[in-house]
């Protein structure tokens, strides 16, 4: 079970007070009733399904009850930071060699040297 | 006497204190720390199960929890019973009943060893080839018949009558392990003040110190150095010792699960006691210390009983005070099993032979043998055992020569080396690393905050250990803040340092298809088996442990899984480190289903909701029904009445004079602020603007995809408060979704949301009798149509007590709907009640309120639509706002696919035989006769008997059903064929006049 660093109660809690809820980033168009079939599509149906470093929301549902954005390593599963909602993407670049220390899933799976 | 093969003065249990049990029907006196496997073998029982595959007879190889062969049931009463307990970890207690598992009629006698003589049949991975045709068969005949012949206990029927434990736990230092290296490493960090949580599987701390009785720690005998030291740390304020507890799970960020057995080993459990408890640590730091397991020899026939790891033997002897056999042999490939024959030598056996296949064993221990008098045979293998049920004799032959010379023998010792046990750090998601120099995986890259220590390190020398583990203690300590005050110091000594091992298949495991060398007596793999899995084209070890099931089994492959790796690694002419080691996974060794549910079943499985008025609803006979957590009156039945009638008179009266009905649990939202209107546009499609406070409408809420997701009333209690309520199942994740977009997307809003589900009891009163039934009670309101039209909410009093009195309907009926505090609920709901006997009326369950909704075609969400459902195509345009520029799905209701000709729509349904009810979810097709698989045209979603109507009516969601209004349609059953006509939705009222009463 996880702990999550809260960014509004400043606290790491457990797994169980929060809830995924997608991808972060991912801005509603104001003139979203004016937007084209394929921008709509991007906007709403595409997404990443990224090996690695991922940003995306969460809720402390069974806490604070704020949505706040997080990055984490879906390989690790470890979060690398969290950030309150509407603050900017972050650069993560400085921590990739770190990420790179982590051994992947696969690698556990068998074939360990 | 506790059993012939007890040596007197040997061990350290005390023999006055007895204990009596039985096996398979026969009683045995055991002492007091005795395990079943340790007592049974005092009695010379060496016989205690069957094999997996061939019914092999099977006995006692391990003194731990690695045990593949000693599975046994344990029997309480008729609801305690227990399968598959390792009788190596089993406590004897006072009056338990044990049985043998996977033989019949008898344990000696066992039919299904016929098995073992059709072997050549039963090859690895027989049943994905064998039992293939005809397809049927696999289901109805092999499939029972495999299980019932292979297999494991027998699972009890009863409930499980005891109960069970779940703590959550936070320490600095988690160490797992209690012997030489988890204490002192729980002692150093101790030392520094740290939260210490030291766990261990065993009911007394020590380890190895069980079976070793060569060691001395500080001048003072190993064990009783352990026990005196796990008081010592129990004494500590910042300690807790837990034995009897297995660390069986290593998760994310050091969160570990440990199950502490807390009653399993007492004659007469305190009742109040769980049977087990869990505790979920999160650890700041873990230190594992969970020592080495003993491999056991690979070669023919290496699988009768009385064959048994070298170590386990002493652990017997140095801890239970039993010998193993009268008359021993030795097979070893390292040092540590002449340690056995010497402790048993001493103890008066006789020790036959030591059989090394090494040429150089180490100097000290055949210095040691030779002073003894123990004939030791260098550079040979035992090739082959012999014996029925008990080994008798063995086979031994120089390296590369065939001669042989038969030893007769009551039981062998085996040791090919030690495995580390890397499971919790593996678990951890660390990567293990080959060693070449000990043949063994070690902890390599850590993935978490944790370290290996002793043995499990690879670390063998015994204060090599200790300084390991002090280390460790204080360094885990320090990483979570706690410096040490001072360095403890320790002085330990042992006998003798061992060398050697082998891991794989020794000489005489044969290289025909036929010698059964077994390396997983679990699920009775052989070495034959992982060649045969590599012939066949298995060449990733993860397919080879599938194919051959090499552990797999309840022990998890902890004596096998090197063995079956070397052997696939020889066969596919590959290094050990290149084949790889199967994923550890958890749990360690197996938990109870109680202990992870713990109090999570029965009652307390899934909260109960139940409305302020329920035991009002119960004393008045109300019959509930589950709509998802809540509890809600379904139908009233009086005396004499079944459902059908009951609902029928609901409906009537409903129609003909007045019900009530109880709507609490209808979702609440209090959307308040400045902006609070801003934020219902975009959130609904409906425009609010236009509503004046003390004015409802009828909202719809999509996703952003276009589809309804929820729809209720909402009344603008004021221009910056409105009520909003919700469907049943939709109350949280409406409130989420509402959340989400307020939080994330429409941040500038000034607005803020309170669910108040539970603040508001509800209860609606409707029918033509509705205002004359509130109007005695309710205070400040003017009831009149003029005062108070149909959709309108006025805040007042009833009966004394404060409420939002909403004028709305979803019968169809002049109706209120009466919300008033919860904690009123009650009262108001018996005042109401009164009226409405008195009106002539009656409660109504949920039931009438479908049908009666139904007869007038208002729509339930999540019964009428299904995520992929329109407001066009459920007729609900009109709630759209078509001047709104924006709003939640404005741009998803634009998609090509949900403008184009040819959706679903919701209509009505007539059967042409009025007394037919149709089935919600029958397919709806447009002819009958059509080849299948037919074009079906849609689904009934809502059907009903209208009592009102004289006839059945349905709703259905049917392609282009607008279109076909008047058409024939068919639903075809399994029996029958039903014809329907195509309707509007309103079959009652259709001018809606009845609203206004």
């Amino acid at each position: 079970m996880l702990l999550i660093y809260c960014p509004y109660c400043e606290e790491e809690r457990s797994e169980l007070e929060f809830r995924g809820a997608g991808d972060a980033h991912i801005v509603r168009p104001s003139n979203i009733a004016d937007i084209t079939d394929e921008e709509f599509e991007e906007f709403f149906f595409l997404r990443d399904n990224p090996k690695g470093l991922i940003f995306e929301r969460w809720r402390h549902i069974n806490g604070c009850g704020r949505f706040f954005n997080a990055a984490r390593d879906t390989v690790s599963d470890k979060f690398k930071l969290t950030y309150k909602a509407g603050e900017p993407k972050p650069d993560l670049d400085a921590a990739a060699p770190a990420a790179a220390l982590v051994e992947t899933y696969e690698a556990t799976e068998s074939n360990a040297k | 006497m506790t059993g012939a093969n007890r040596i007197p003065g040997a061990g350290r249990l005390t023999p006055a204190k007895t204990a009596r049990f039985t096996f398979d029907g026969k009683s045995y006196t055991a002492l007091e720390g005795d395990t079943v496997a340790s007592a049974l073998l005092a009695n010379g029982v060496h016989l205690v199960g069957r094999s997996f595959k061939y019914h092999r007879p099977r006995g006692v190889v391990s003194a731990g929890p690695e045990e593949p062969n000693a599975l046994i049931g344990v029997e309480r009463d008729a609801a305690r019973q227990q399968p598959n307990v390792r009788a190596t970890v089993q406590e004897v207690f006072d009056g338990m009943k044990t049985i043998s598992q996977n033989r019949y009629p008898s344990l000696s006698f066992d039919v299904g060893s016929i098995n073992n003589l059709l072997s050549p049949f039963f090859a690895a991975g027989f049943y994905y080839k064998t039992f293939m045709w005809p397809k049927q068969a696999w289901k109805h005949i092999y499939e029972p018949q495999i299980r019932a012949a292979a297999g494991l206990g027998v699972a009890p029927t009863q409930e499980d009558p005891d109960h069970y434990a779940s703590r959550y736990a936070h320490c600095d230092v988690l160490v797992i392990g209690g012997g030489i290296a988890g204490l002192s490493a729980a002692l150093a960090a101790a030392k520094t003040g740290a939260r210490v949580i030291l766990c261990d599987e065993q009911p007394e701390v020590g380890g190895a110190m069980h079976y070793d009785k060569s060691v001395t720690v500080d001048g003072v005998d190993g064990f009783t150095w352990a026990q005196k030291t796990a008081a010592d740390l129990a004494k500590m304020s910042n300690v807790t010792v837990l034995t009897r507890t297995t660390a069986f799970g290593y998760y994310a960020q050091n969160f570990v699960a440990l199950v502490e057995r807390v009653t399993d080993h007492v004659s007469k459990p305190d009742r109040r006691l769980p049977r087990e408890r869990m505790w979920q640590v999160r650890a700041k730091r873990v230190i594992i210390a969970t020592g080495a397991i003993e491999r056991h020899m690979v070669f023919a026939n290496n699988d009768r009983p009385g064959i048994l790891q070298a170590s386990a033997a002493r652990t017997y002897l140095n801890h239970f005070g039993v010998a193993v056999g009268r008359k021993v042999g030795v097979y070893t490939a390292n040092d540590s099993a002449y340690e056995a024959a010497f402790d048993l030598k001493r103890a008066g056996v006789t020790v036959a032979a030591i059989v090394d296949c090494r040429e150089k064993p180490g100097e000290a221990v055949l210095a040691e043998a030779r002073s003894l008098g123990i004939e030791v045979l260098t550079g040979h293998s035992v090739i082959d055992t012999s014996g029925k049920l008990r080994v008798a004799g063995m086979s031994v032959a120089r390296n590369g020569s065939t001669a042989k010379r038969n030893i007769a023998i009551d039981a062998l010792l085996t040791s090919a080396g030690w495995t580390p046990s890397v499971h919790m750090f593996s678990q951890s998601r660390g990567k293990v690393a080959y060693d070449a120099a000990s043949g063994a995986f070690l902890p390599g890259v850590y993935a978490q905050d944790c370290l290996s220590i002793g043995a499990c390190n690879g670390t063998n020398d015994l204060q090599a250990t200790i300084e390991e583990a002090l280390a460790a203690g204080e360094l885990m300590a320090k990483a979570s803040g706690f410096e040490a005050a001072s360095k403890v110091e320790l002085q330990a000594k042992n006998a003798f340092q061992w060398t050697g091992g082998m891991s794989g298949a020794a000489e005489g495991a044969g290289e025909d298809t036929t010698v059964k060398a077994f390396i997983d007596f679990q699920n009775d793999v052989c070495a034959k088996d992982i060649r045969l899995a590599v012939r066949e084209g298995m060449h990733s070890i993860e397919h080879i442990k599938r194919f051959t099931t090499n552990g797999m089994a309840t022990d998890q492959g902890k004596l096998s899984n090197l063995h079956g790796l070397a052997i696939a690694a020889e066969a596919l002419g590959r290094g050990i480190p290149e084949v790889g080691l199967t994923t550890f996974r958890a749990p360690y060794t197996p938990v109870t289903f109680g202990t992870l549910i713990s109090h999570s079943r029965g009652e307390l499985f899934d909260p109960t909701r139940k409305t302020p008025m329920h035991a009002l609803e119960e004393a008045e006979g109300a019959v509930f029904e589950d709509v998802g957590q809540w509890k809600r009156a379904w139908y009233y039945p009086r005396a004499g009445e079944d459902m059908h009638q009951a609902v029928n008179r609901e409906c009537k009266t409903v129609r003909e004079s007045v019900g009530m009905f109880d709507a609490s649990t209808l979702g609440k939202i209090e959307v308040v602020g400045p902006d609070a209107a801003a934020f219902l546009n975009l959130i609904y499609t409906n425009s609010w603007d236009t509503l004046k406070p003390g004015r409802c409408r009828y909202g719809i809420m999509l996703r952003e995809d276009g589809f309804v997701y929820d729809d209720g009333v909402v009344g603008r209690m004021a221009e910056d408060r409105f009520h909003v309520t919700t469907t049943t199942g939709g109350a949280a994740r409406v409130m989420n979704h509402m959340e989400d977009y307020l939080q994330t997307e429409f941040p500038h809003l000034n607005v803020w949301l309170t669910s108040a589900t539970e603040q508001w009891a509800v209860i609606a009163v409707q029918g033509p009798k509705a205002r004359d039934v509130i109007a005695s009670l309710v205070e400040g309101i003017d009831l009149s149509n003029e005062a108070f039209p149909h959709m309108s909410v006025r805040e007042g009093k009833i009966c004394g007590v404060p409420t939002r009195l909403f004028r709305m309907s979803f019968t169809g009926e002049m109706g209120f709907e009466v919300n008033v505090p919860a904690d009123f609920g009650p009262a108001i709901w018996e005042a109401i009640r009164a009226e409405v006997e008195k009106a002539g009326g009656c409660a109504y369950g949920t039931e009438t309120m479908h049908i009666l909704r139904a007869e007038k075609g208002y729509i339930i969400v999540g019964q009428d639509t299904d995520g992929t459902v329109t407001p066009d195509d459920a007729s609900l345009s009109w709630a759209v706002g078509k001047k709104k520029p924006d709003f939640v799905g404005i741009r998803g209701l634009k998609r090509p696919d949900l403008v184009k000709s040819g959706r679903k729509q919701l209509v009505g349904l007539l059967t042409k035989d009025p007394k037919v009810v149709l089935e919600e979810g029958a397919q709806i097709v447009a002819d009958p006769n059509q080849p299948k698989p037919m074009t079906m045209l849609g689904h009934v979603t809502s059907s009903y008997w209208s009592e009102n109507c004289g006839r059945s009516i349905a709703m259905a969601l049917v392609v282009d059903g607008k279109a076909k209004l008047g058409q024939t349609l068919y639903v075809p059953m399994p029996d029958r064929t039903i014809a329907v006509e195509v309707s509007e939705m309103v079959f009652i009222d259709k001018e809606g006049v009845r609203l206004n009463g």
